[in-house]
């Protein structure tokens, strides 16, 4: 096998000393979606900046390392990152509105890559984002070119950051919670834009989300992330037929099933994602864990071999099933 | 191409002017035709002295010339006069709120982008300089320069800056966290791109709304400074110089002032109200 696209090693990441992502570990292969999944605060978005290069001024990264394509992005100087931005890897957001510009032509913020990596400009330019304005399918690309944000729907932002990132054919797409501002549809459309765009493309997708659908629907593997590790990483269809960490069973068992009793309480997680600097000793998921016992409170599970593929965190990965 | 169903989608892009706007606008339009036409609207060369027809009252008429504001004390022409210092009032205006809104606005965005010890050296200069007497430091500069158009332009840019500084920094802090700023430097823009197609977009509006309330300002500074002798030097015709040498002869030739007065008055009276309108339209508070 190849050298993945993108490997992480034990990426350590503070802000104010305090860590957000203390040790995480994974890699991302050609072509291949992995999904980082986990609550609020467990340091999904901080991963994904730390390998943009682009933390937020408060954030540090305090170890590890990062290889993109055979270059370590934590020691390569910032002229050469910003090169390889939106031109080897692109990143997407959430809020697909927000990130267009509204005083500048959608087909304008499309060429933009291409301007700034390229050099390209004028009628090439041009027919390149038009060209991918149809791609992502948005319908009379010529027209939309010419139009600013406030004129397309939620979607069609969404359609148009994609373009946005794809015009430059990037290695590695980064894509944050592409479609929590979007309704169930439209999501359902965005989502299946990205595979089809990864399939014809090659391009490898990092998904972050906390919805375990969309990485039913999406993901090749799975890496399950809580307060800044990684407790669970498995193929897809493994770790949905079997887990061994708590959280993932748990994180699981609150998707409401077509086959529950009818208003039945939603299962939720008891507790809280402890915050930044407040993490307990051992497992840090001990507080909320109902397998938690003597070494969950006295020391940290390392991530070890899952019985069939994967790795998990957990002193009683054997006895995870037994939660109901 | 555009076809017609994109002319459909688009919604018109200008709102109707309230008539309260619409005779300032024509007030402001006709001030600037007439300084930019000066040589052909003027009846005389402003210049021109007619000593025999000194202080004469408006309607006055000589030698086939009718004086329709009257002459002043070396019997030129009131109304050529007018309309030729309302070239100095335009330019020096307009030169120092060019001159001061791209400095200030520049320095603004750069410091609220960089933050760290660029802003906090830029923005405490902003708070020296803005703590300074404008019209004091004006006396002082000029007075070492030498009184001349050009320094007071100089002047005006050098004591003004702060205004735009503070604007362009405040709105820039916020768009700077905007997601498609963020996302552009995702994409790999540099900070140039980032500032001028992302940013100077997004906060012109705050900035053109103190550029026009700013130059009603610097219309009356530049009356102010020409009325104490440091600004255009005579015999070149300033509705400050004009009111200036008028007030002598307020009690026997009351015209020499009063046209002047008046003229500056409109100018000013109908860039504040224009003014008001484009914050109403563009401030991003009052959205």
């Amino acid at each position: 096998m190849t050298a993945p696209l993108l490997q992480v090693n034990d990426l350590r990441v503070t802000i104010g000393g305090n860590p957000v992502v203390d040790g995480v570990s994974f890699h991302v292969s050609q072509g291949e979606i992995l999904s980082l999944v986990g609550e609020s605060g467990c340091g999904k978005s901080m991963t994904a900046f730390s390998v943009m290069g682009l933390l937020p001024k408060v954030a540090r990264v305090a170890g590890g390392s990062i290889n993109l394509g055979g270059k370590n992005m934590l020691t390569l100087p910032e002229r050469e990152r910003r090169r390889m931005r939106g031109n080897e890897f692109a990143m997407i957001f959430q809020e697909p509105v927000a990130s267009l510009n509204p005083l500048m032509k959608i087909g304008h913020q499309i060429e933009e890559s291409l301007v700034v990596h390229r050099g390209l400009n004028g009628k090439s330019a041009r027919k390149a984002a038009i060209a991918m304005l149809e791609e992502v399918g948005i319908p009379e690309p010529e027209i939309r070119f010419g139009q600013y944000p406030f004129e397309l729907s939620g979607g069609m932002c969404q359609r148009a950051m994609i373009a946005m990132a794809l015009i430059c054919q990037p290695r590695l797409l980064i894509a944050d919670e592409p479609t929590t501002a979007l309704d169930v549809t439209i999501q359902a459309q965005i989502l299946e834009l990205m595979k089809r765009l990864r399939d014809e493309t090659g391009t490898a997708i990092l998904l972050i989300t906390h919805d375990m659908g969309v990485v039913a629907d999406m993901a090749d593997r799975v890496a399950v992330m809580y307060a800044g590790r990684v407790v669970e990483e498995a193929p897809v269809d493994a770790l949905f037929a079997r887990q061994e960490h708590p959280y993932t069973r748990l994180l699981l068992s609150t998707i409401p099933r077509l086959d529950d009793e009818p208003k039945s309480i939603l299962p939720t997680i008891e507790g809280l994602v402890p915050d930044i600097g407040q993490w307990p000793v051992g497992c840090r998921f001990n507080p909320r864990c109902p397998l938690a016992d003597k070494p969950c409170l006295e020391s940290q599970p390392p991530l070890a071999a899952r019985s069939d593929q994967g790795n998990a965190a957990c002193w009683h990965a054997d006895r995870v099933g037994e939660i109901a | 191409m555009v076809s017609s169903s994109a002319a459909v989608a688009r919604p018109a892009k200008t709102r109707r002017l309230p008539w309260t706007v619409v005779p300032f606008l024509a007030i402001l339009a006709g001030l600037v035709l007439m300084a930019i036409f000066a040589p052909l609207v003027s009846p005389v060369d402003p210049n021109a002295q007619n000593l025999l027809a000194r202080l004469k009252a408006p309607g006055f008429s000589s030698r086939g010339i009718v004086y329709y504001l009257g002459t002043d004390e070396l019997g030129r022409d009131v109304l050529s006069r007018i309309i030729y210092g309302a070239r100095v009032s335009l330019l020096v205006a307009f030169a120092s709120v060019a001159l001061s809104g791209i400095f200030g606005s520049t320095l603004g965005m750069v410091a609220a982008f960089y933050r760290g010890w660029v802003e906090t050296v830029l923005m405490r200069l902003v708070d020296i300089v803005l703590s300074v007497p404008a019209i004091l430091l004006a006396i002082i500069t000029v007075a070492v320069l030498g009184p001349s158009l050009t320094n007071v332009v100089i002047v005006l840019a050098l004591t003004r800056w702060p205004r735009y500084a503070r604007v362009a920094y405040g709105q820039t802090l916020s768009v700077a966290n905007m997601p498609y700023v963020r996302l552009s430097r995702f994409m790999g823009a540099g900070w140039f791109r980032l500032l001028s197609r992302h940013i100077l977009p997004n906060i012109a509006g705050g900035l053109i709304v103190v550029a026009t309330l700013e130059f009603g300002l610097m219309v009356l500074f530049e009356a102010g400074l020409s009325f104490l002798g440091l600004g255009v030097q005579p015999p070149t015709s300033s509705w400050g110089a004009m009111l200036s040498t008028g007030r002598n002869y307020v009690g026997t030739a009351w015209w020499i002032a009063t046209f002047p007065g008046v003229a500056l008055f409109l100018l000013v009276l109908a860039i504040n109200l224009i003014g008001d309108h484009m914050r109403d339209r563009l401030d991003p508070r009052s959205r």
